[in-house]
């Protein structure tokens, strides 16, 4: 095969496959935008109307704003419970780390439905009364955003000069609780930012937690998008491309904090 | 172990607090009670109503099907992709990196609202291969329906998990095999197919286990109407009927024990086929 002809293949192939996966994203895009598509093959009619009867609805701003409420306050708890245990295992037991690796891949392995049917009935009672709640959901959380924080810390210490860095500061008459504050923390802000922006996409993205356990009593995004699905497909196509910008954008920031 | 070893020790309980209430405690409350029978006595009776009924050997083969499916469509149509990947410039290489890493996250609810416009009844591209009269119907709500919105979720998540792996293979060896004679198949057949072996049935695992586990899309795309594993045990913890959480704990049990084991036949295989280093 000659490089043009070979070169011409792989712009193709690339190409097409870029394009189906393009296609539910554009005819959403097309249908969030256009008046009417029935039982044709166009639409006809452009307007924004979709787009403003949804951010002008308070139910909408209501689920967005519990969704980004739960992310935020989930992802600040996890970064303060999983940064410091990483660290102490890579600095002083660096021997449990395949046991923490292990773990950290759990949420992977368990479906959350299978999860579901556990935690509905452990605390779905007194004395911990939690399902209804977003407690809850913060709880499953910290286990979905645990293996991406865990391999981005894990990664930058590996890249940092840990022991010499700690030695020093211990030489210059910091402890160690100061040394990892002021000198390893910031050298792995950027890491942990990027991980936390993808944890973040990743957590306004979930939908079975949020359904399960708790429902119409704390209606996030994505619980809200379903209760929806009665309405006019143009408001929820609208829905989902506000929905997927807001994805765009964090994902884009993320890409940004890990160069 | 002395003090300066044992404070740091500190760090570690509220992570396994937070880790041992909502990921291992709901996990040993599925498998002790998927033993525990409607009067609270030990027995198997769980077990044997899942595998002496056709509706829940139905859910399972039907989530099989649908993950098998679209685990090897994904992974089939990742690896031509990944490989013609390569061959593109690195700007235009890193816009669609970040492209596949963007739409690995639409998934659930806002996919399958999106395929019911374009692939629903009256959906665009449903008009379109109709009036080209190459289908007569879609069924966007059935076997076919969901084996295509999976794949379609399979791709990124494949080619992301692939594409590092390609880097295996040195742009030399084709240049050497091509000067040996071998044909373009050749290489691939006995060479490049090889190399890429373990990451290719690592990565099959993980997109089977990731559509056995699959909930929103199915349940939105077709109101819990059909019959998949996931959507049955959903069903027996909060649905409309009455609940049982223990028959919901036993089919939980055999779906994540099916996955051990699939993945313990990956890792043998693993081990055996080639390896570079």
């Amino acid at each position: 095969m000659s490089t043009k002809r070979a070169m011409a293949y792989h712009y193709s192939v690339t190409c097409f496959i870029y394009f189906l996966l393009l296609i539910p994203l554009l005819a959403t895009l097309v249908y969030s935008l256009c008046d009417q598509w029935g039982a044709t093959i166009l639409p006809s009619g452009f307007t924004f109307k979709w787009y403003i009867q949804l951010w002008t609805d308070p139910r909408f701003l209501t689920a967005l704003y519990h969704s980004m409420t739960l992310a935020v306050g989930t992802l600040i708890l996890s970064a303060v419970l999983i940064v410091p245990c990483v660290f102490v295992v890579f600095y002083y037991y660096p021997k449990l780390d395949t046991g923490l690796n292990i773990l950290t891949l759990l949420p992977f392995a368990i479906p959350p439905v299978v999860s579901s049917v556990g935690l509905l009935q452990l605390y779905s009672d007194y004395p911990l009364l939690l399902t209804g709640t977003p407690w809850i959901l913060v709880g499953c959380y910290v286990g979905i955003a645990l293996p991406f924080i865990y391999r981005a810390v894990n990664n930058n210490l590996r890249a940092l000069n840990v022991h010499d860095l700690m030695d020093a500061a211990r030489l210059l008459g910091a402890s160690s609780t100061q040394a990892f504050f002021k000198l390893i923390l910031p050298n792995i802000r950027k890491g942990l930012m990027a991980s936390l922006f993808l944890s973040f996409s990743f957590l306004i993205g979930e939908f079975v937690f949020a359904n399960l356990l708790a429902g119409a009593n704390f209606e996030t995004l994505q619980v809200y998008l379903y209760n929806m699905q009665q309405n006019s497909s143009h408001f929820t196509s609208a829905l989902v491309i506000s929905y997927f910008s807001i994805t765009l954008i964090l994902t884009l920031l993320a890409t940004r904090f890990n160069r | 172990m002395n003090n300066r070893l044992c404070r740091p020790f500190l760090v570690f309980i509220p992570f396994f607090i937070i880790l041992g209430l909502f990921q291992l405690a709901p996990l040993v409350w599925v498998v002790i009670n998927s033993f525990i029978n409607n009067d609270g006595h030990w027995s198997l009776a769980n077990y044997q109503q899942v595998v002496s009924s056709p509706f829940y050997r139905q859910a399972f083969t039907h989530s099989f099907l649908v993950s098998i499916f679209s685990a090897v469509a994904g992974l089939l149509i990742a690896t031509i992709g990944c490989a013609s990947l390569r061959h593109m410039q690195g700007k235009i290489r890193n816009i669609m990196i970040a492209f596949t890493n963007m739409t690995s996250n639409f998934a659930g609810v806002p996919l399958a609202f999106a395929f019911i416009i374009v692939l629903g009844f009256n959906g665009a591209i449903t008009l379109i291969l109709r009036k080209w009269g190459w289908i007569n119907s879609f069924d966007l709500y059935g076997t076919q329906g969901l084996s295509v919105v999976y794949t379609y979720f399979q791709i990124p998540l494949a080619m992301l998990l692939l594409y590092p792996a390609f880097d295996a293979l040195k742009v030399d060896w084709e240049e050497a095999a091509s000067l040996l004679g071998a044909s373009h198949r050749y290489y691939w057949q006995h060479i490049a197919l090889p190399v890429l072996s373990p990451a290719l049935l690592g990565t099959f695992i993980i997109l089977l286990a990731n559509g056995l586990g699959t909930y929103a899309t199915a349940y939105t795309l077709t109101s819990g109407n059909y019959n998949l594993v996931t959507v049955r045990i959903a069903n027996l913890v909060a649905g409309d009927l009455f609940l049982q959480p223990n028959l919901a704990a036993a089919i939980s049990v055999i779906l994540m024990s099916l996955l051990i084991f699939i993945t313990c036949v990956n890792q043998w295989l693993v081990k055996r086929s080639y390896h570079v280093y």
